[in-house]
C-alpha cells in the first residue's frame, strides 16, 4: 500500500524472491510427513529409513509423478486435464499391443504410445481453444471418447511387453531404479521448460491473465494447446512406465489409478493456484512423494486402505489450508 | 507515421458500437479522444490495436492499409496501447511484465534474465522510474508506479503510435504532472500520442486536436485552440453542462453521525474524526496517506485495533461488514468492479445484496423508487452488471447502499472513471443523502470533486488525520497540508 518499501533500493544479498512463489512450504510438510512416518514406523517395529524402503517409496511416485508434472504444466496455464487417467490406459495399451513380446518392436511401441499422447493433447488443446469448450468439459469429453474407445475394443491385458522392456520397471542404475531416473529427468526437462524459456514466461502469463497476454502480443492459443500436449506426453509416459511394471497394458490402469483427481491434488497439494499463473513443478513433486510416503506407511502396516484414503483426503485439505493462511498473512 | 482511421463501424452482437467513426493523427501530434463512458473511445482504440476487428472502414498507416488480426500485429506496426485497466500480471516481476512476449534469448531458447532485467531498468530510468526494482513483482507495486512500469512497457516497442487510455484514472494528482512531461516528450520525438480522457483540463493542457465520439460516432475534430471546456462538454452530453456542483439546501448540521477517536488499524495511527448528519466530509490525502485504509477499517473489512468508534452516540464494534451493515453503515468501495458488484448478476440482483445483511428483501416497487432516485433507467436494473457502462455501474452499486438506508455512506473515489454525465447525477444523489440527514464521508483523489462537494474537508497523511480545512478550500493549500508542507 505504502510507497516507502519500493522507493527503497532493495539490497542485493538476499535471496531473490521467486517471481512464481517458492515450493518450500510444501517440503516442509514433506518432511514434516516423512519423520511423522519414520517414528509411526520406528515404534510399530517397521522398516522406513531402509534404503530399499526409500527406493519402494520413490518408485511408488513414478505413475503419479508423471502425471502430475503435465497436469502442472496445464494447470498454471489456467486449464486443467481429465482425460490424463485413459490417456494413461492408452498408451499402456497401446504400447504392449505394438510390442506383442518382441524385442525389436521396443521402440516403435514407445513411440506408437507418446504419439498417442501428443495426438490426444491436441485434441485436448484444440477442442479448448478453437470451439472454446471450457477445459473441464472439454477434456472429460475426449476422456469419455478415449474410455468408450478402450473399453468396446479390449477387455482386459492386451498383448505383452518384451522382458527387456522390463527393466524400465524393475532395475537399478547405481542403486536407483531406472524408472526414478526417467522421472527426474522428466521434472527436469519441464523445470527447464517453464523457467528458463519464453514458453514458461508465457504459459506462466496466459495463466495469470490470457487477456493481457494476448495484448502483450502472445499468442494465448499456440501456448495453451502447447501446454495440453504437454500434459499428455507425461501421461503417456506414465503409461509406457506401467505397461513395462505390469508386463503388459490394460485399459483399467489408469483410472484404477485414480490419476485424474490425483494428479490434481498432487498439484494443489503442491501450492499451485488452481485459477492459473501461480506455482512450482517442485512442489507437485515434493506432493507426489507426501502421497507416496502415505501410501508406503499405510501397505507396510496393512492397515486399512479406506484409512488411507481419509488421511490423503486430511492431508490435502490441510495442507491447502495452511498455504491460504501463509497466503493470507503476506 | 500519419495514422488515419477511416469509417471504422463494429458492432457487437447485433448493436453497433462504432458508426463509421474516422480520425487522424499527424506525427509528433497529441491528439485528445473524449466522450462519455459507451461513446466508443475504448473500443475504436482496441480495434486500432487488433484486439477487436473492425466489421467496416480501414486503418491507413503512412497511407498504406493494415489489417490486424492480433494485437500482436499492431505491436509489430509501432501500435502500443497503455489500456485504461492495467495489464500487468501481478505475479510476474517488473522485468517479466516489460519484457512479455519479447524475452531477450540466450542461445536461441533460454531466456536472458540478466539482459532483461538490465532493459527493464534502462527502460524505467529513461522515464523516471529508476526507484523501480525490475525484480519486483508487480503486484507490490503503488498504483503510480504500475503506471510507470506500464509506460516502458509500451515504449519497449518503440511505438510510433503511443495509445494511452484514461491514464490519470487511477494516479494520484502528484503524479500527473510528471506523466504529462513524459506525453510531451514522446510527441516531441515525433510519435504520435492519442491520448483518452474525461478530464477536459487535461485535454487542454496537454493536447493539440480534440476529437470528440459520442454515442459511437465521430461530432467532432478540432484543434483545441479553437474550443472550451464548456463546449467540449456540450458536445460530448448533447446538452448543456452547468452547476457542476450541486448547491448545499439546508444549512444546519445535525447531531454527530460517525465519532472516531484514537482509531488504530493496519496503516492507521490514531485517527480522530467526527461527522455529522447532513453534512459531507471530504477526505483528502496522497496515495497511501490512508484514506482507503479507514474507510475498510470503518467497514470492518480490516477491523480496527484500537480507539473508540461510535455510530449514533452508540459505542460499536465491528468485526465483519455484516456488522457495519447492520450498524448503518455504507461503503462504497474504489475499485467498483472488483469489489463493488458481482459482475455476472443482473443490476437488480446487485442492488438487493446489501439489504440481505440486514434479512430484509428488497421490493420490486422499493427498489424501482431507488433506482429512480440514482437515475438508473428500469432496463439497467436487468441486464448483468459487466455489460452496464461504468456510470450505471456505479449507480447500481448506490443503489445498493441507498436501499440499506444506511444514516453513514463512506464513499471511495465514487466517480472514478466515471462520464461527466453520469458524474453530474452522482454528485446530485450525495448532496440528496446528505440533505436527508445522513452523514456522509467521501474520499476522492481529484480535488476539483473535493472541494466542490464537501462541507469540511480531512486532509490525511501517514495514517493519522494531518489536518481540517474549511469548505471551499483552494486545491494548493490542500496540497501543502497533505504533502506535510504545512500544518493546518
Amino acid at each position: 500500500m505504502n510507497a516507502s518499501p519500493a522507493d527503497l533500493p532493495l539490497p542485493r544479498t538476499s535471496l531473490r524472491r521467486r517471481a512464481e512463489g517458492t515450493s518450500l512450504p510444501v517440503w516442509l510438510v514433506f518432511a514434516l510427513v516423512f519423520v511423522v512416518a519414520w517414528v509411526a514406523a520406528g515404534t510399530r517395529g517397521g522398516d522406513f529409513g531402509t534404503a530399499d524402503n526409500l527406493r519402494n517409496i520413490a518408485l511408488r511416485s513414478v505413475a503419479l509423478g508423471l502425471v502430475a508434472v503435465g497436469q502442472t504444466v496445464v494447470v498454471l496455464a489456467g486449464s486443467l486435464d481429465l482425460s490424463v487417467a485413459y490417456v494413461v490406459s492408452l498408451s499402456a495399451v497401446a504400447c504392449s499391443v505394438v510390442m506383442t513380446g518382441q524385442t525389436g518392436l521396443i521402440v516403435p511401441g514407445v513411440l506408437t504410445a507418446l504419439l498417442l499422447g501428443v495426438a490426444v493433447g491436441l485434441a485436448n488443446g484444440l477442442v479448448i481453444t478453437r470451439l472454446k469448450v471450457n477445459p473441464f468439459i472439454a477434456t472429460l469429453g475426449v476422456s469419455l471418447v478415449l474410455r468408450g474407445l478402450l473399453n468396446a475394443t479390449f477387455d482386459n491385458f492386451a498383448g505383452a511387453v518384451p522382458e527387456e522392456f522390463q527393466a524400465l520397471g524393475y532395475d537399478l542404475v547405481a542403486g536407483i531404479p531406472v524408472s526414478v531416473v526417467m522421472l527426474v529427468a522428466v521434472v527436469a526437462v519441464t523445470w527447464f521448460l517453464l523457467h528458463r524459456t519464453p514458453f514458461g514466461h508465457h504459459l506462466y502469463a496466459v495463466g495469470g491473465d490470457p487477456e493481457s497476454a494476448r495484448m502483450s502480443g502472445i499468442r494465448s492459443g499456440r501456448v495453451l494447446v502447447f501446454a495440453h500436449v504437454l500434459c499428455a506426453l507425461c501421461s503417456a509416459a506414465s503409461g509406457v512406465f506401467l505397461a513395462s511394471r505390469l508386463g503388459a497394458g490394460a485399459p483399467w490402469v489408469g483410472p484404477d489409478g485414480g490419476y485424474d483427481l490425483e494428479s490434481i491434488a498432487a498439484v494443489v497439494l503442491g501450492g499451485t493456484a488452481l485459477t492459473g499463473g501461480r506455482g512450482r513443478l517442485l512442489g507437485t513433486v515434493a506432493a507426489v512423494l507426501i502421497l507416496a510416503v502415505v501410501d508406503s506407511v499405510f501397505n507396510q502396516f496393512q492397515a486399512d486402505p479406506f484409512l488411507r484414503t481419509l488421511v490423503r483426503g486430511l492431508i490435502i485439505v490441510g495442507a491447502v489450508a495452511l498455504y491460504a493462511y501463509r497466503g493470507g498473512r503476506r | 507515421m500519419t495514422l488515419s482511421m477511416e469509417g471504422i463501424t463494429k458492432r457487437f452482437f447485433g448493436t453497433t458500437v462504432l458508426d463509421e467513426v474516422s480520425l487522424e493523427c499527424r506525427s509528433g501530434e497529441i491528439h485528445a479522444i473524449v466522450g462519455e463512458n459507451g461513446a466508443g473511445k475504448s473500443t475504436l482504440m482496441k480495434v486500432l490495436s487488433g484486439v477487436h476487428q473492425q466489421d467496416g472502414g480501414r486503418i491507413l498507416l503512412d497511407g498504406r492499409e493494415a489489417r490486424f488480426t492480433h494485437p500482436r500485429q499492431a505491436l509489430a506496426e509501432g501500435i502500443s496501447v497503455i489500456y485504461q485497466e492495467f495489464t500487468l500480471l501481478p505475479d510476474r516481476t517488473v522485468a517479466e511484465n516489460i519484457s512479455l512476449g519479447r524475452e531477450p534469448r540466450r542461445a536461441g531458447v533460454l531466456v536472458d534474465r540478466g539482459a532483461m532485467e538490465r532493459r527493464a531498468a534502462e527502460l524505467l530510468a529513461s522515464i523516471g522510474g529508476e526507484a523501480i526494482d525490475p525484480k519486483r513483482l508487480a503486484r507490490h507495486l503503488t498504483v503510480a508506479q504500475q503506471q510507470t512500469v506500464e509506460i516502458a512497457k509500451a515504449l519497449s516497442y518503440d511505438p510510433r503510435i503511443l495509445v494511452m487510455d484514461e491514464p490519470t484514472a487511477a494516479l494520484p494528482p502528484a503524479d500527473v504532472a510528471a506523466l504529462f512531461a513524459q506525453v510531451r516528450r514522446l510527441a516531441s520525438q515525433g510519435r504520435s500520442v492519442l491520448y483518452i480522457s474525461h478530464r477536459l483540463a487535461e485535454v487542454f493542457e496537454l493536447a493539440d486536436r480534440v476529437t470528440v465520439l459520442k454515442d459511437g460516432r465521430r461530432v467532432a475534430t478540432m484543434p483545441v485552440s479553437e474550443t472550451g471546456p464548456e463546449d467540449l462538454a456540450r458536445l460530448m452530453v448533447g446538452r448543456e453542462m452547468s452547476n457542476y456542483y450541486p448547491e448545499r439546501r439546508s444549512s444546519e448540521t445535525g447531531p454527530v453521525r460517525l465519532s472516531l477517536r484514537g482509531a488504530r488499524a493496519a496503516g492507521l495511527h490514531g485517527v480522530d474524526l467526527e461527522v455529522r448528519a447532513g453534512e459531507i466530509v471530504g477526505l483528502a490525502g496522497l496515495e497511501g496517506s490512508g484514506r482507503t485504509q479507514l474507510a475498510r477499517a470503518l467497514f470492518g473489512v480490516t477491523p480496527l485495533t484500537g480507539g473508540d468508534l461510535e455510530i449514533d452516540g452508540r459505542q460499536v464494534r465491528i468485526g465483519s461488514p455484516r456488522a457495519a451493515i447492520r450498524a448503518g453503515l455504507a461503503y462504497l468501495t474504489a475499485d467498483r468492479k472488483a469489489e463493488g458488484l458481482v459482475l455476472g448478476l443482473r443490476g437488480a440482483d446487485n442492488a438487493r445484496l446489501a439489504t440481505r445483511a440486514l434479512g430484509r428483501g428488497l421490493a420490486r416497487s422499493a427498489l424501482e423508487g431507488i433506482a429512480d432516485q440514482v437515475g438508473l433507467r428500469p432496463e439497467a436494473l436487468r441486464r448483468e452488471s459487466r455489460l452496464l457502462s461504468g456510470g450505471n455501474q456505479q449507480k447500481v452499486v448506490l443503489a445498493k447502499w441507498l436501499a440499506t438506508e444506511a444514516t453513514v455512506y463512506v464513499l471511495d473515489e465514487p466517480t472514478r472513471g466515471i462520464d461527466i454525465g453520469a458524474k453530474a447525477g452522482i454528485h446530485e444523489v450525495i448532496r440528496e443523502l446528505a440533505d436527508r440527514g445522513a452523514a456522509v464521508l467521501m474520499i476522492s483523489s481529484e480535488l476539483p470533486e473535493v472541494i466542490g462537494m464537501s462541507d469540511r474537508i480531512v486532509v490525511m497523511r501517514d495514517g493519522a488525520v494531518a489536518g481540517e480545512l474549511p469548505a471551499g478550500t483552494p486545491e494548493e493549500e490542500i496540497m501543502l497540508v497533505a504533502q506535510g508542507a504545512r500544518a493546518a
